[in-house]
């Protein structure tokens, strides 16, 4: 069993389709709700933990592609620059699933990318402007 | 200069320090060794103990002259990078506030504002060596004709470019909690509603003015380590407040001593020196500060091994209380609380986050103790910064 957290984007063609419905009916992923947001008759973004063999999740994400589903990866999404960051820990303080964590013996922030639901709210809290990258409230 | 006996001299400690055979200890290893030798022979064991912080501290800014003009001007206003100085000083001389934000920056019309630029980055684009636009306009005058000025600049095109913080280095601070029912955007970072999380800004058992708690070898002409480079406590800071609380070993529980410092700029690095943006609330400096205790005493030896479980502050709502201006402590922590990652709170279990980066304090601790080992002697203060006596229990 692997787990992946990815980002969907829904054009507005395809918003209305019961999409994820048929990943778990067809392909048995357990997937887990982690963030969503409508945009009414415009998009719709959904980031969802995957979990399953990696052949059912290579099939989910083609099976997604074909629908035309845009796919993000989220562990590539959010990125830190390791020179502009210095460890201050500000960000640890609003990650929700400690992709920023604290290492109590060292005192450094480590990123764990695969933890990452790329909600951006290290943006927000780095003082430094260390991490990057589109989350799901990104312009359309 | 302090009234405390003093045991063991600068002069002593110096003369030592230039022949190489200083012993110098960081303010992190330090109550390892009194713990297991005891205060007594910890004294006689070590001469200097180094300490380290680095994080955001406001009050901060830079003196900055950009050498005369041809035809000359009387600079009244100044910008950097559209950034404004303030001019009124002397004809080419400014100063640059690290809070200064942008001209035409949105603020906090969209809540929370980001402060992408201000004089903070002014001040690391210098330090780094970057382009920056600088701009000038005046009335003019019979010797200073010239109106407008423009030119890009780097620091090297700078005559001077001075670090001059008015008030650094705050020995211990609030600890941050909030609540209210809405999120907060704060100098102590983003504080969720309902108790969602904790916060707190000091590197605790490093941090310089905590180990020397009645600041009897830290005042005018202490030198130090400041933004990677060597620089000197010009005075106590703004806000110095030495009768603050204190516990039974005479520590302080609470923000109390601040120091003004100075250094120069072409001389830092900004591995020890960053602009920053503070979501919600503005722009800043964080800098990293470090400074040389010379163990002239037990007591001295005594300060400097406490460690974080010794050290404690105070817990402040800032949803409501701060705000208002009615700050009250909700619960006395101790750093190792703090640095464990959760505190106890009425019955939960909070997560508590650094906005002071220990990693760094580490960092300027071991590199000031490189120095005293190459020579760097230690500054004798000519004057004392205000105190209170001290109660031996």
């Amino acid at each position: 069993m692997k787990s992946i957290n990815v980002l969907l984007i829904f054009k507005k063609e395809i918003m209305y389709k019961p999409i994820i419905y048929r990943i778990a009916k067809d392909f048995d992923i357990i997937f887990n709700v982690l963030e969503a947001k409508i945009l009414p008759k415009l998009e719709g973004r959904i980031i969802l933990e995957l979990r399953g063999t990696d052949k059912q999740l290579d099939t989910t994400i083609s099976y997604f592609r074909e629908e035309g589903v845009e796919v993000q990866t989220l562990a590539e999404m959010i990125k830190r620059d390791e020179k502009k960051c210095v460890h201050c820990g500000a960000c640890t303080a609003v990650c929700r699933v400690d992709a920023l964590a604290i290492n109590r013996s060292t005192m450094e922030v480590e990123f764990h990318p695969d933890k990452c639901v790329a909600c951006g709210l290290c943006r927000q809290a780095c003082p430094v402007n260390a991490m990057s990258g589109t989350a799901i409230d990104r312009e359309i | 200069m302090s009234s405390i006996e003093i045991k063991k001299s600068y002069e002593e400690i110096n003369d030592r320090i230039k022949k190489g055979k200083a012993v110098v200890v960081t303010a992190e290893e330090m109550p390892e060794i009194v713990k297991t030798e005891g205060v007594k022979k910890a004294f006689e064991k070590v001469d200097v103990v180094t300490t380290g912080t680095f994080g955001v501290m406001c009050s901060s800014g830079a003196f900055l002259n950009f050498g005369h003009t041809k035809p000359k001007i009387r600079a009244s206003k100044v910008w950097l990078n559209d950034v404004e100085a303030y001019g009124g000083i002397a004809a080419v001389d400014c100063y640059l506030g690290a809070t200064q934000v942008k001209d035409d920056d949105p603020l906090n019309m969209v809540h929370p504002g980001s402060f992408s630029y201000g004089g903070g980055h002014v001040i690391e684009d210098l330090i780094a060596g970057r382009h920056v636009k600088l701009k000038a306009k005046s009335y003019g005058t019979d010797c200073y004709p010239l109106k407008e000025f423009e030119k890009t600049i780097t620091i090297n095109d700078l005559r001077n470019a001075l670090l001059y913080n008015p008030r650094n280095a705050y020995q211990n601070y609030n600890v941050a909690i909030n609540l209210s029912k809405k999120m907060k955007y704060t100098y102590m970072g983003i504080l969720k509603p309902d108790m969602g999380n904790i916060t707190y800004s000091s590197a605790g058992q490093l941090s310089p003015l905590l180990n020397d708690p009645y600041y009897w070898t830290i005042g005018t002409g202490t030198k130090i380590f400041l933004g990677g480079a060597a620089g000197a406590v010009t005075w106590h800071g703004t806000q110095h407040s030495p009768d603050s609380m204190r516990d039974e070993n005479g520590m302080v529980r609470e923000g109390a001593g601040t120091i003004a410092v100075c250094g120069d700029m072409k001389e830092m690095n900004t591995e020890f020196i960053r602009g920053a943006s503070l979501t919600g609330y503005g722009t800043s400096l964080m800098v990293g500060i470090g400074i040389p205790i010379p163990i002239l005493n037990e007591d001295l030896a005594f300060f400097t091994g406490l460690s974080d479980r010794d050290i404690k502050a105070q817990l402040i709502d800032y949803g409501i209380d701060y705000p208002e201006g009615n700050p009250v402590s909700l619960k006395e922590v101790t750093y190792a609380e703090l640095k464990s990652g959760y505190v106890e709170f009425r019955g939960r279990s909070i997560p508590s986050s650094p906005l002071s980066s220990y990693p760094k304090a580490r960092k300027i601790a071991n590199v000031l103790r490189e120095w005293i080992e190459n020579g760097f002697t230690v500054g004798v203060p000519q004057l004392q910064a205000p105190t209170i006596p001290y109660m031996k229990k």
